[in-house]
């Protein structure tokens, strides 16, 4: 690897270049020539963000189950009890936010698409959707409800808009008929779109 | 004056719920950015800023990360990191060179 | 910078619709909310969406609001709350006594 016209062959290599596609292998590699960047580092950044995915965050939540002190860990400092648990969040602002019998929070990003993407990894396309962030701090229940979720109005539902530093984790509550489950039973119950805010687990 | 990347509480239909794989390219710009990020050469902020002030019609037509590499781009040229002229002769150089590779 | 605001006062946020990068969103201005927590403080976003250092840091709360104040349709009982992180050069003291 280095010359400078090497380029990794893309996945998507049978269909022509798109402008922007062009745009990025023009700037990646004049950038890597001006030795700003490099191409190893920058692959290796593409493998660790492969590496994470919804079920480090599930890990987490598992553990917050079974674990009454560990989960008061989570809560009050949640980079630390990542971290705990061998997940390294590279800086990430972690807030976890509880779920209750009496409170559901939800997260958005209305201004762009923050996303506790360091423990969940890439967000899905319908939490960056103009949709989504149109809708959702304005009409909750209904969005949740097209989600597939209905909440009774005596649980209050917390929409957290992600404008600054954190990022946020919703923790689902431990859902019934799951008392002999152990961990790794309770971390394949939790989805992304429970940790987002627009699911809950079911056993 | 509601600036139109500030959409919270705008009317619009359902969310539409279908996912697609991330593309390669599509990951390498967003290593692009942590990299250069990291170096704050480009920090996250500019990136916002730099695509907040893509217009309203094309903010809407471009996708997710065709709207990242381009405000990267323009970030990376108001700085002085790479000019005009020498993205626009490698874009050229790339498309040729792509074109190569289907023959 | 020493923090203005405390967990529990009633702020609101000010109506401006400036140009530049404002990661306060349009829909809260000029509502009133109460403080939930103080975040920190950090560099200005405002700043740093131009290259600039954005210091000295300031300081950042989560302030909650009810939904029913925030939208006149609003679907859903009153305890419903949207809670959003805002910086302190965006809030004023609620001077409204009930």
């Amino acid at each position: 690897m280095g010359t400078p016209h090497d380029h990794t062959p893309p996945a998507d290599s049978d269909a022509p270049l798109t402008y922007h596609q062009t745009m990025e292998i023009a700037v990646r590699e004049l950038l890597i020539e001006k030795k700003i960047i490099d191409a190893a580092t920058l692959h290796h950044q593409v493998e660790k963000m492969d590496a994470r995915s919804p079920a480090m965050g599930a890990k987490v939540v598992a553990r917050a189950w079974v674990d009454p002190e560990y989960k008061q860990r989570l809560l009050t400092d949640s980079p630390a009890a990542c971290k705990e648990l061998g997940i390294e969040l590279d800086g990430t602002l972690l807030v976890t936010v509880e779920n209750t019998d009496d409170v559901h929070n939800a997260i958005v990003c209305t201004l762009c698409s923050c996303y506790p993407r360091n423990l969940l990894g890439l967000p899905p396309d319908w939490y960056k959707s103009h949709a989504y962030r149109k809708r959702v701090v304005r009409e909750p229940r209904t969005v949740l409800a097209e989600f597939g979720l209905e909440l009774p109005d005596h649980v209050t539902v917390r929409v957290h808009d992600s404008t600054a530093d954190m990022r946020y984790l919703v923790l689902p509550a431990r859902p019934s008929g799951t008392a002999r489950f152990d961990q790794e039973a309770l971390a394949k119950l939790v989805s992304r779109d429970c940790m987002i805010g627009v699911a809950v687990p079911h056993a | 004056m509601r600036r139109h990347h500030d959409m919270g509480g705008e009317a619009a239909g359902p969310v539409n719920r279908s996912e697609h794989e991330y593309a390669f390219w599509e990951k390498r710009v967003d290593a692009l950015l942590v990299l250069l990020a990291k170096k704050k050469l480009v920090r996250v902020d500019e990136l916002r800023r730099g695509i907040e002030q893509i217009g309203p019609d094309v903010y809407d037509k471009m996708g997710y990360y065709d709207r990242w590499i381009t405000s990267i781009t323009n970030n990376l040229l108001e700085k002085g990191i790479i000019t005009s002229e020498e993205l626009g002769r490698r874009m050229a150089e790339v498309e040729a060179r792509h074109g190569k590779e289907d023959e | 910078m020493k923090a203005r605001f405390r967990p529990g006062d009633s702020v609101t946020v000010r109506s401006a619709y400036s140009l530049g990068h404002v990661r306060t969103p349009h829909y809260i201005k000029g509502k009133r909310g109460i403080i939930e927590r103080v975040c920190g403080e950090f560099a200005n976003p405002e700043e740093l969406a131009y290259g600039r250092r954005g210091l000295p840091k300031r300081p950042l709360y989560r302030v909650r609001f009810e939904q029913e104040q925030v939208w006149p349709d609003y679907i859903g009982p009153p305890s419903d709350t949207v809670d959003i992180e805002l910086y302190e050069h965006w809030l004023e003291p609620d001077t409204k006594k009930d």
